[in-house]
């Protein structure tokens, strides 16, 4: 018999599975940080959909990926101000919050998408990051396929996973992150701000998630749409859970989601499948889901004071 | 003028309308013991803030060391050389003990690369305290007392020339209080100043040099422990004479009204907690059950109560025979229950003081008809309850959160009272409430008795069995150890049950 269709079948969904994952890890490493604070930000989706429409726009009126990187890591920065005003210094419920950025998001996005792009007649693609083989390691059979030819927006997610758990836990600022999400009078009592924390907690939630909103127009589609993150944001913060509030395990667990993606991507493309394509579409979403509640069951603590406004 | 190591003047301070602080002045001396006493609420914590940085006086000065300061925030105590144990512990639990000593002593940016130095040098010092702790343990993993030994370890390893501690004697087991106070006074044998924040006062007697007392914001007096005696420092902390020694009516005993054979209850961790016990209660009686703590006194007491699943051969409640089906719904035939956690069984936090008190009525008539409750005949009764049993609250329709522990607890035994059981269940009674509410629950626990109820006493302070039992029972790893008579002359033979001799070789 022959294997080789096989093994193709499975070094392409292998080779999808990464950078499927790519933008949901970005949003969820950094909603590691802003959860330990004792923050949640279910406001994620809204926050990737600023993102990646401020990528966009700015990349594509100015012909550079890299502005509009920036200018997506500064609108991820201003969602974080506004969402942290209103958290941490007014005290507001956090789920009442971050439920106003979805809808927000959703709305001005949309709005602006359609006055300014969707009916101007333009031609609306970019010319997004492109893959690269690392010499050498690409040409491995198989695995230069699947790991080393990508593009440089999902090889860095190999160096802020590591940088992310280096800051968490050995450096004072990660020990202080921990300490003003789980006993946060404690950490008043050895002189931490913790207001000011939980700002960067937050900031570093937004910012990394608009990073992962980007990613979506400047890496993998060529143009924006109305509601290009379709549940990313949400996956995200299931992804936080199943990863134990650990940029590592956020990093197994979004894996875990791109490899379905990728694969109901690949039986969608094979067309003769007689299952409809909505059911494929939910396959990832689901699969995770079921994932979390079967495997949270070791119970692992969610950060004590998460979602409760300090004093 | 003797030298002081802290002086603070008129400290005054308010929260809102309640004033916390009403000009208090202390000074304490270098390498002494000094006790803050007062009843919960009299101020010892606020004052104790303010030390720390916690909290700004309103006005007052603090001099430290001969010079005058302003302690902004924690940190700057910290620099001062100023350590606080706090009654809850401000510890993270998910980090290590090293982690936990150094956290917010670095500039953010610092990478934690020398750790593996900063666990030897806890070690180390650990030693010298005699401490027994681990730098690399999870504070998680550490039981209450070593907790305890961290939160001190903490202060000391910032160089602590002041330690204060509030109440910390409140979570230790009897034995592990006794080590405490014993090493606290090695350490001001070293030179360190201790302030000591208490209410308990064999504690001041034993443990202090000097002892302020604080009443309703106020230091009444600074004494010398060596020249003043428990009497009169309860007097001061509450303002009138206590009845050290309640008086107890002689009353002959009636028929059984409750009684257990052969009762058998696991813990948690599904081992075996108590151990084929058997006891009776009789009418007009108040049985105690003595015994040092977790020696599954909790666990008896959640077994009766019908909240945690037991076997047991037979339990007869009012010449009826119970199944275990039963003991669910014991409120209904004829028993209360005073459990011994009130804020986490016996009450509602968030709801307010009235419908605390209907918890467990709520559905019957009075207080609601046809489904609907009856806000006026609730309210009613409430104002009713607090007046009857001097419960100190605002209003009724206030968060019973907002009481403090010796009101909350009197909630708590107004509501079981009311009822008139014919079986009173009590666990630890009086324990973190103030010495004025314990006067009055023990009061009200034995006029239950006198009025006819049969009581089962469960509690770890032996005073406390003492004060009110006409029989004891010993208590040791799930079994009863034998019978003793509430006679002082046999405290000795109780202990020794306590500790695991039987009643035999006792």
């Amino acid at each position: 018999m022959d294997l080789l269709p096989g093994i193709l079948f499975l070094q392409s969904i292998l080779a999808a599975t990464w950078r499927m994952a790519t933008p949901i890890l970005y949003a969820a490493v950094g909603e590691v940080f802003t959860e330990r604070s004792g923050v949640l930000n279910i406001g994620l989706e809204g926050v990737m959909l600023i993102g990646a429409f401020a990528g966009y726009s700015v990349a594509f009126e100015s012909g550079n990926l890299v502005l509009g990187l920036l200018a997506a890591i500064l609108s991820g920065i201003l969602s974080g101000l506004i969402f942290a005003l209103f958290t941490v210094t007014i005290k507001a419920n956090q789920i009442v919050v971050g439920a106003a950025f979805n809808m927000i998001g959703a709305g001005i996005t949309g709005v602006l998408y359609r006055v300014f792009y969707a009916e101007s007649g333009k031609v609306l693609s970019l010319k997004t990051f492109q893959p690269f083989q690392i010499p050498f390691l690409g040409d491995i059979p198989f695995l230069g396929e699947v790991l080393f030819n990508q593009n440089i927006m999902v090889y860095a997610t190999l160096l802020v996973v590591p940088l992310a758990s280096f800051i968490l836990y050995k450096t004072a600022f990660g020990l202080s992150i921990q300490a003003v999400g789980e006993h946060p009078k404690a950490a008043d009592t050895v002189g931490i701000n913790v207001p000011r924390m939980r700002y960067f907690g937050i900031l570093i939630g937004t910012t990394m998630a608009s990073i992962g909103g980007a990613f979506l127009v400047l890496a993998y589609a060529d143009q924006f749409v109305e509601g290009i993150v379709t549940g990313r944001g949400f996956i995200a913060l299931a992804v936080v859970v199943f990863g134990s509030w650990s940029p590592w395990g956020a990093m197994g667990a979004s894996l875990l989601f791109g490899v379905f993606y990728a694969l109901q991507l690949r039986i969608q493309a094979m067309g003769s499948v007689l299952i409809p394509y909505q059911f494929l579409q939910a396959l990832p979403y689901v699969v995770t889901i079921i994932f979390l509640i079967g495997l949270t069951k070791r119970r692992v603590q969610s950060p004590k004071a998460l979602g409760v406004p300090y004093k | 003028m003797k030298d002081c190591i802290v002086r603070m003047e008129n400290i005054v301070k308010s929260f809102g309308s309640v004033r916390a602080s009403r000009g208090v002045n202390l000074e304490v001396c270098p390498g002494e013991i000094h006790c803050l006493l007062g009843e919960n609420g009299a101020g010892k914590t606020v004052l104790m803030s303010i030390l720390y940085g916690l909290y700004q006086p309103d006005s007052g000065d603090i001099y430290y060391k001969n010079k005058k300061i302003t302690i902004g925030s924690p940190k700057d105590a910290i620099n001062l050389r100023i350590g606080m144990v706090h009654q809850h512990f401000m510890l993270v639990p998910t980090l290590t003990v090293a982690e936990n000593i150094v956290l917010g002593q670095y500039p953010a940016w610092k990478v934690l690369s020398d750790m593996p130095a900063i666990q030897e040098k806890i070690y180390q010092l650990s030693k010298e305290f005699d401490l027994n702790v681990h730098p690399e343990a999870l504070v998680q993993d550490l039981s209450v007392g070593e907790q305890q030994r961290v939160e001190i370890l903490k202060a000391l390893y910032h160089g602590a020339d002041l330690l204060v501690l509030d109440e910390p004697t409140a979570v230790l087991t009897p034995q592990e209080s006794e080590h405490l106070l014993s090493f606290l006074r090695e350490l001001a044998d070293k030179g360190l100043t201790i302030l000591f924040i208490t209410h308990k006062l064999e504690e001041v007697m034993q443990v202090s040099d000097r002892v302020t007392i604080l009443r309703d914001g106020k230091a009444i007096a600074t004494v010398n422990t060596s020249e003043t005696n428990p009497r009169e420092l309860a007097r001061m902390m509450v303002g009138r004479d206590v009845l050290m020694e309640l008086m107890k009516k002689e009353g002959e005993s009636g028929e059984v009204i409750f009684s257990v054979r052969n009762l058998n209850v696991k813990d948690e961790k599904g081992l075996p907690a108590v151990k084929n016990l058997s006891l009776e209660v009789r009418e007009r009686e108040v049985v105690g059950i003595a015994g040092v703590s977790g020696n599954g006194q909790t666990e008896l007491a959640l077994a009766l109560a019908g909240l945690v699943e037991s076997q047991f051969d037979e339990i007869i409640l009012n010449k009826h025979s119970l199944t275990q089906k039963d003991l669910s719904r014991l409120n209904h035939l004829g028993m209360a229950h005073i459990p011994e956690d009130r804020q986490k069984m016996g009450l509602i936090l968030p709801f307010s003081v009235s419908e605390n008190f209907i918890a467990e009525t709520y559905r019957n008539e009075p207080f609601s008809k046809k489904g609907f409750l009856q806000f006026r005949t609730i309210k009613d009764y409430s104002n009713m309850l607090v007046k009857k049993f001097s419960i100190r609250v605002g209003d009724v329709d206030e968060a019973i959160a907002n009481l403090s522990g010796g009101n909350q607890q009197k909630v708590v035994v107004a509501r079981e009272l009311d009822r008139r059981p014919k079986f009173l269940l009590v666990n630890q009674p009086t324990r973190g409430i103030d010495i004025g509410a314990t006067e009055f629950v023990r009061q009200q626990i034995l006029a239950e008795r006198d009025a006819g109820s049969a009581i089962l006493l469960i509690s770890t302070d032996l005073e406390e069995i003492f004060a009110l039992s006409d029989r004891i029972l010993v208590m040791y790893e799930g079994r009863i150890m034998g019978e003793v008579p509430p006679d002082h002359n046999r405290v000795e033979e109780i202990g020794l049950m306590m500790a695991g001799k039987t009643e035999a070789t006792a």
